[in-house]
């Protein structure tokens, strides 16, 4: 208890930091992810080309490689100069997105296609059959499952500990500094995550059951 | 074609979307255009900085490093099907005395990042002692027991979603509680199971490069050494590159296997969504 009362500022510096970073990667993980699944749905076939390069390339590289190259490669291109937390911020948004895109288009497949047919039997334009009759069973089907994307992305943001960004990760380096026994701080940064994790996942079943009644 | 979200284009539909394919085509050009011009600005393909590639003491190193990443991905991947084993056995006993602690295990070990469980390996044991402990001893031990975890409930979403009759029948031609789990219900469940299976071993191998933050000598250790060497022009971008082009290899390798053993079992039962979404948790 006296490790973490006494450096009370190192953690709490450090959980701040991890949540801002969890909350900026997950906008950009959205937002990237939101267009490469349309991209991975469109009608053009180059778009579905890209979209499925660039998932499968991504997806199968480790997240620690990633922001090993934004960590140390980045700074060698001569572009404009980035903080260590914005590469690992940009790194967890690229890795994420992937997941993001494949949980959107998993949830557009889950909706039947009589739906789709059927919306437009009854002469609903595309932007009314979209807005009214698919996108709205769709997000049901994808909440779920991304709220456990998140929860990756949450537990995914440690890694960024290793490219000198003092977030939860790092504090064991910090405190090390100040001698506290390592083991005494990790255990308390893994019981910190392990409340974060169950508050992400209380949520995730909280929308499920709604989401469930409603359907 | 015809699915959900469009109808088979006509005659208008598809001039259009030519028109924007070639757009999109030409803007990942550009992308793929500005980091190539990045890459060349800043000296990048240079032969000072390869030249270390074409050294054979070099790529022995390389190869070693790739076999040291294989030998901790081989034996997490054996151990965390082990002991999910276990945990799923444990999980699903009717004894609460065995069920509940299992519980317990599972839900901690599945909610720690991965990097702070190898973190308390290699930081937290030793100075209690435990000095045994080596970078490749802490990530295979991590790698064991978040993916353990994750396993034993991958396995037992399998087993739930077996149709009741299953167990029933078993056990009314009376077999015991273990021939029913060994010859019925395990075999139709890992059947099922077998492309997450595959996939969650694709995120061990993935998680394998989680080590160079511990100093385990793996692939980016070793290109991490090779980068900062000045003599050599620092080469950090070529030696990412070649230890990127190994792991992606071998995770798409892996990756591919998932995908052929999926839809070998295409005729099996639907996609086990749960399942599914385990793994993307844990990646």
């Amino acid at each position: 208890m006296d490790t973490l009362l006494n450096n009370l500022d190192v953690f709490v510096d450090g959980f701040t930091l991890t949540l801002q970073v969890f909350l900026w990667s997950a906008l950009f993980a959205l937002i990237l992810g939101t267009i490469v699944g349309a991209m991975r749905v469109s009608p053009v076939a180059p778009m579905r080309w890209v979209g499925t390069g660039y998932v499968n390339l991504v997806r199968n590289t480790p997240l620690t490689l990633l922001m090993f190259f934004f960590a140390f490669g980045y700074p060698k291109l001569d572009l404009p100069n980035v903080s260590y937390t914005t590469l690992a911020i940009f790194a967890l948004g690229l890795y994420t997105a992937t997941y993001v895109a494949e949980t959107l288009r998993a949830g557009i497949n889950t909706v039947p296609l009589g739906q789709a047919e059927a919306a437009r039997a009854i002469g609903l334009t595309f932007g009314q059959s979209m807005s009214h009759i698919l996108m709205p069973q769709a997000f049901r089907a994808v909440i779920p499952p991304m709220m456990s994307v998140f929860i990756a992305l949450l537990k995914n943001t440690t890694v960024a500990a290793g490219f000198s960004v003092a977030e939860a990760g790092y504090i064991r380096a910090s405190l090390s500094e100040r001698g506290e026994p390592a083991i005494v701080v990790l255990l308390w940064v893994a019981l910190f995550f392990i409340l974060l994790v169950a508050v992400l996942s209380f949520v995730q079943r909280m929308l499920e059951n709604r989401l469930k009644v409603l359907r | 074609m015809s699915n959900v979200l469009f109808d088979a284009p006509g005659p208008r539909a598809r001039v259009r979307h030519r028109y924007i394919g070639a757009v999109t085509l030409l803007v990942v050009l550009a992308i793929f255009g500005f980091i190539l011009y990045r890459f060349i600005a800043t000296d990048q393909f240079t032969a000072q900085k390869w030249n270390i590639f074409t050294v054979p003491y070099a790529q022995g190193k390389i190869v070693e490093a790739t076999l040291a990443t294989l030998k901790a991905f081989g034996l997490a991947a054996v151990l965390s099907l082990t002991l999910g084993l276990l945990l799923m056995v444990g999980r699903v006993s009717k004894h609460k005395w065995i069920s509940t602690p299992t519980y317990i295990f599972v839900e901690l070990f599945r909610a720690v990042p991965l990097l702070i469980l190898i973190m308390i390996m290699y930081y937290g044991l030793p100075p209690l002692g435990y000095t045994f402990v080596t970078p490749f001893i802490a990530v295979v031990t991590g790698l064991t027991l978040y993916n353990g975890s994750v396993l034993s409930e991958v396995f037992r979403a399998g087993i739930e979603s077996l149709p009741k009759g299953q167990a029933e029948a078993a056990y009314a031609i009376g077999m015991t509680k273990t021939q029913v789990m060994r010859m019925i219900l395990l075999p139709q469940a890992l059947r099922a199971m077998a492309p997450v299976i595959v996939s969650q071993l694709v995120v061990v191998l993935k998680d394998t490069a989680l080590g160079f933050i511990v100093t385990f000598q793996e692939l980016l250790y070793l290109a991490k050494s090779y980068g900062t060497q000045v003599q050599l022009g620092s080469p950090i971008i070529p030696s990412t590159i070649v230890v990127a082009a190994i792991y992606i290899s071998l995770c798409l390798l892996l990756a591919g296997l998932a995908k052929f053993i999926e839809v070998r079992t295409k005729r099996g039962p639907a996609k086990n969504i749960r399942a599914q979404q385990l793994v993307n948790e844990a990646a």
